[in-house]
Parts: structure tokens; C-alpha cells; sequence
């Protein structure tokens, strides 16, 4: 579990996993999954384990997550906007066909 | 588009060059992958409360970010460089969609990352490095509840200590793996004693801190492991064991070369800060007429030491570009080289301090995972060495390490390292990653993107 520092006004809400979390302007959409109390971000699409994000410099690649219906974004380096939705990545993504 | 010059990266080298590069007249475009200017050390610091707990350093790169803010460089934010073409061709991805750049001269200024700490249990939840906890910090201003365990060495961790104990979340423990013969090794005389001397006043303060706040140090924990069935339960090492929620590793930090080797520039095996880097002349310049290196990607010298490198490219790059004379570029360059000199006369005593210690690049066991995004352990490696496997280009047909999304940034020391151990050759031997397009990772989209974008450029790139 991560916890606000109190000088750190949070003034922008955005979904995580369905649920609300308000988090300062700046923080990445990492982050916010962290403060939303949640360990782990990802599940590996070989073994099936659970990671959390690692280096949060854009490094690693362990923080990836669906941002706004967008799968495999680095949300370490996606600061969080108004409404963003995050959700974590459980395995291998998919491609979903559309039409048109 | 056409630019003179196109810096890569928004940290304490780019910030500084840039700004310097519009005073003297270049058409200069400033990209970079975060929202904000700051690059990893000054992170999110636009927004930092002056009584922030990461104290005063971080609060100096304020006026490098205002002078950027207030200077006529094109800032790019929240763009990443995929790809350099001949000619200097940019192709760069933002919100999903490809935009093409052409720049006469190109600064990378891509700076350094954390040099990766494999042990076993690293890949848990809860375990993660000091420079992550860190930005937590800075970004976000979220601390890890709980208790927190540091391990390894390097000056960010006792940093990383001091500011959490300030931020009200003091670790249980602080684990130093700095060997004892570094120490001896370290004090051997070294120009730049005068000059280190605050550092080491700041460094010896920062120790003392971290154990006023209550912070257990051990220097003789062998053999740690992260323990834990779906997250962190505890760290465990030949002797002992103690519960923790979190456990933030450090091993110092190494060049971002990820670009810079993609592009094939010539790089040199550094056995001082055992990394590498590209090879570059007083000015940054490359072994490529059009690029120069500035900052901490060039080799590890701190945020002071990258802004006088970032001044330097840009003042090279002005007389490259016919803005300034030689004669001028030299004159105005003499007091940032005095400067430099005395930032960088004490890093030797750093790099022989903290240098790592084999257990720490190459790990003693087999199960640990080497490379996180293919999930590939030490083993795995070990035993395609045994195959046949006669370096890491190899070794990434063998077993798709350096293959997934990071594309061999985290794994790329791990695996060279262990490699050279396997055949009793020097890393410097072995060589490295041969990375290529995209530099990052982009969507279908905007590769697809890249005709509709500009197609007269297209063919050049």
C-alpha cells in the first residue's frame, strides 16, 4: 500500500479497476493504480504472476496497463488526466477485430 | 518540418542545452516522453512544494525548467522517438499518431537508468528500485506504508532513505552490499579531494541522518532474497530473515544507451563505471558528424555535471550550425569547463566506492530471473552458453531474453554479465545489444500513420 504525503493536494480523479482515486496533477497512471491500493499491476502473459511496476522511469516495461480501452501503454510515463480509465493487464492481450 | 537541432530528453542535459541553443539562435525542438521537463532527478519538479521532503537539490532544477518555459525551443512533451533516419530523420509518436522531423543536428540527452539488481524473488510485488520509490516521491507524493527495507549501495540510497524518513515513512532497514575493500580502494588519492569535499561533508550528513531517524544499517547481509508467496512477505539472506512490506534496490546507475546504440555510434567499454558509452570528444560529438551525446548518457556524472555537458553541445552545436565562430564557441566555453572539472574530479572516488561487486551483476543462483519481460532466468542463460550461445545477440535467438516489450534495457547488463562469466571473457569482449527500430514500442496505428503523415518523407526514412 502507498499513502498520500499530505502536501500534496490531489486534485485529479480517475478510475482504477472501476473504482475512483483522486491523485495530485503530475502523478503517472501508475501511480494511481498504487494509491488505488492495489500490489500488483500486471499478470505476465508466459508464467501468469503477478508484477508491480518496477523501475517507474520508463525502463522496465512492468507497469503495463490498459489506459482509456488502450492495452500495453507504459503507465509510468502517462500522466494521469481527468477521467482517465486504467485498468490492469491480466496475461496476453488480444487483438479484438472491428469493423469499418 | 526542419530544424537546425533536435535534443532528445528533457532532464538536466536537454533542459540546459536546449535553453542555451535558442539564446544563440538555433531553431532548437526540445522531445521528450514525460508531461513535464525534468528528466528522472528533477522529476514532476514544477510542481514540487518549496518544504517538499526531497529538499534542496531537487528543488534546483526549478530554474532550468522556468528557463526552458520561458525561452522560444519548440517543448514536445509526451513524444517519444522511435526512429533516426539518415539526414536526420525523426519519426516520433504522440497520443498514437507518428509526426515526421528532419534536424540538421541531433543532441541525445537520454540520461541513465538504475543499473538492474537481479536477485531472487526481484520480480515480486513490493520489491522495486530506489529511483521507483523515489518518483512515487516526487510525482505523485505517494510513500510505501508498511515496512520498508533498502538494499545495495550507491549515493541514492542513502538519499532515498534520508527523504523517506523525512516523508514520514522511515525504512526498518538499509542494507549496504558496498564491499570493504572498495572502501580501501576508494581512498587511494585522487585530484579531486578539494573539490569532493562538500559532497562528502553532504554524503557523510545524509548517513548520519538516515541513522538518527532509526534506520538499521548492515554492511554483512550475504545472500538476500525477496520472499513471498503473490507479493513481498519478507527478505530473507544466509543468516537471517527479516518481515517487509517493501523491499527498493539500488545498484547505481548506468547510461541510457538504448538510442545511441541503435544507432550504431561507436561505443567503448567503461571498467571504471563498468558500463558503456559512447565514444565522444570534449563537445559530446559522436563518431556521427550530426550527433552529439550530452548528460549522463554519456557516462555517469550527475544532474550538475550534465547541465555544463548539455551547454557544452549546445555551444558546439551553434558553431557547427555557422551561428558562432570557433573562437567564440572556445570563449564562452572556458568557464563551463573549469566548472565541469571540478564537478567531475571527484567521480573516481565515487565510481571506485560503489563500484558493484560480482555478486551483484552476475547472480550466484539459477532460478533468479534474468530477464523479467520473457520471464528467462540465470539458468536458462547459463545452460544456452553451455549450448553454444557466444554472446547476448545469441543469446537472445536461444532463449527470447532481451526480446519483450523493454527490449533488453533491464536484462541487457544481467545477461552480458553472466555470459562473460560463462565463458571467462571480459564484458567488454562479450559486446552488447544490437537495438533497433522502433526504440519503443508503438501501435499498428502509428506505424500506419507514418504515409498518411507526410508522404514525400516517407522514402527517406
Amino acid at each position: 500500500m502507498f499513502r498520500p504525503r499530505p502536501e500534496c493536494p490531489r486534485t485529479v480523479a480517475v478510475t482504477v479497476e472501476g473504482g475512483t482515486v483522486t491523485v495530485p496533477a503530475g502523478a503517472s497512471a501508475a501511480a494511481a493504480v498504487l494509491a488505488a491500493g492495489f500490489d500488483s499491476i500486471r499478470v505476465t502473459p508466459g508464467e501468469g504472476v503477478e508484477r508491480a511496476p518496477y523501475c517507474m522511469t520508463g525502463v522496465c516495461f512492468d507497469c503495463l496497463a490498459e489506459i482509456d480501452g488502450v492495452p500495453n501503454r507504459q503507465s509510468c510515463m502517462i500522466e494521469v488526466r481527468p477521467e482517465m480509465r486504467i485498468s490492469r493487464q491480466m496475461g496476453a492481450r488480444v487483438i479484438i477485430p472491428t469493423t469499418g | 518540418m526542419t530544424v537546425e537541432l533536435a535534443i532528445i530528453g528533457a532532464g538536466p542535459a536537454g533542459m540546459a542545452a536546449a535553453a542555451l541553443a535558442d539564446e544563440l539562435g538555433l531553431e532548437t525542438v526540445l522531445i521528450d516522453e514525460q508531461g513535464s521537463p525534468g528528466g528522472q532527478i528533477y522529476r514532476a519538479v514544477e510542481l514540487a512544494d518549496p518544504g517538499t521532503p526531497l529538499g534542496a537539490d531537487y528543488l534546483a532544477g526549478r530554474p532550468l525548467a522556468a528557463a526552458l518555459r520561458t525561452s522560444r525551443v519548440d517543448y514536445r512533451p509526451s513524444t517519444t522517438l522511435w526512429h533516426v533516419g539518415p539526414e536526420g530523420t525523426l519519426l516520433l509518436e504522440t497520443a498514437g499518431r507518428t509526426e515526421i522531423l528532419t534536424a540538421r543536428r541531433i543532441l541525445l540527452a537520454t540520461g541513465a537508468l538504475e543499473r538492474p539488481a537481479p536477485l531472487p524473488g526481484w520480480t515480486l510485488p513490493g520489491v522495486m528500485t530506489a529511483g521507483a520509490a523515489q518518483i512515487l516521491l516526487k510525482s505523485s507524493g505517494l510513500v510505501p506504508e508498511g515496512r520498508v527495507v533498502l538494499a545495495g549501495q550507491g549515493p541514492l540510497l542513502y538519499l532515498v532513505a534520508a527523504q523517506l524518513a523525512r516523508a514520514g515513512a522511515t525504512p526498518v532497514a538499509l542494507f549496504e552490499a558496498t564491499p570493504l575493500r572498495n572502501y580501501l580502494a576508494a581512498v587511494r588519492p585522487v585530484a579531486g579531494w578539494r573539490a569532493g569535499r562538500q559532497l562528502l561533508i553532504k554524503g557523510l550528513g545524509l548517513i548520519a541522518a538516515v541513522k538518527r531517524a532509526g534506520v538499521r544499517i548492515r554492511r554483512d547481509v550475504r545472500g538476500l532474497r525477496a520472499v513471498g508467496q503473490r507479493r513481498l512477505e519478507r527478505v530473507a539472506w544466509e543468516d537471517g530473515e527479516l518481515a517487509a512490506d517493501y523491499l527498493l534496490l539500488h545498484e547505481g546507475i548506468i547510461p541510457n544507451v538504448q538510442v545511441s546504440l541503435a544507432l550504431q555510434l561507436r561505443h567503448g567499454w567503461d571498467e571504471a563505471q563498468l558500463c558503456w558509452r559512447p565514444s565522444v570528444d570534449a563537445w559530446g560529438q559522436t563518431s556521427l558528424p550530426n550527433i552529439a551525446v550530452a548528460g549522463d548518457c554519456a557516462g555517469i556524472s550527475g544532474a550538475e555535471a550534465a547541465v555544463l555537458t548539455g551547454r557544452l553541445a549546445a555551444l558546439d552545436a551553434a558553431a557547427w550550425l555557422g551561428h558562432i565562430g570557433a573562437a567564440e564557441r572556445d570563449r564562452r566555453a572556458a568557464p563551463i569547463r573549469a566548472a565541469l572539472d571540478r564537478e567531475q574530479a571527484f567521480r573516481p572516488f565515487l565510481d571506485r566506492l560503489y563500484r558493484p561487486s560480482r555478486s551483484a551483476m552476475v547472480p550466484t543462483d539459477d532460478e533468479v530471473i534474468a530477464c523479467r519481460c520473457e520471464e528467462v532466468s540465470v539458468g536458462e542463460i547459463r545452460r544456452a552458453t553451455q549450448l553454444g550461445a557466444h554472446g547476448p545477440n545469441q543469446l537472445k535467438a536461444f532463449t527470447r531474453c532481451g526480446m519483450g516489450p523493454c527490449q533488453g534495457r533491464i536484462c541487457g547488463p544481467v545477461v552480458a554479465a553472466i555470459a562473460a562469466d560463462m565463458l571467462g571473457k571480459s564484458i567488454a569482449e562479450i559486446g552488447t545489444w544490437r537495438p533497433r527500430t522502433p526504440f519503443k514500442p508503438i501501435t499498428v496505428g502509428a506505424l500506419a500513420d507514418l504515409e498518411a503523415s507526410d508522404s514525400a518523407a516517407a522514402p527517406g526514412v
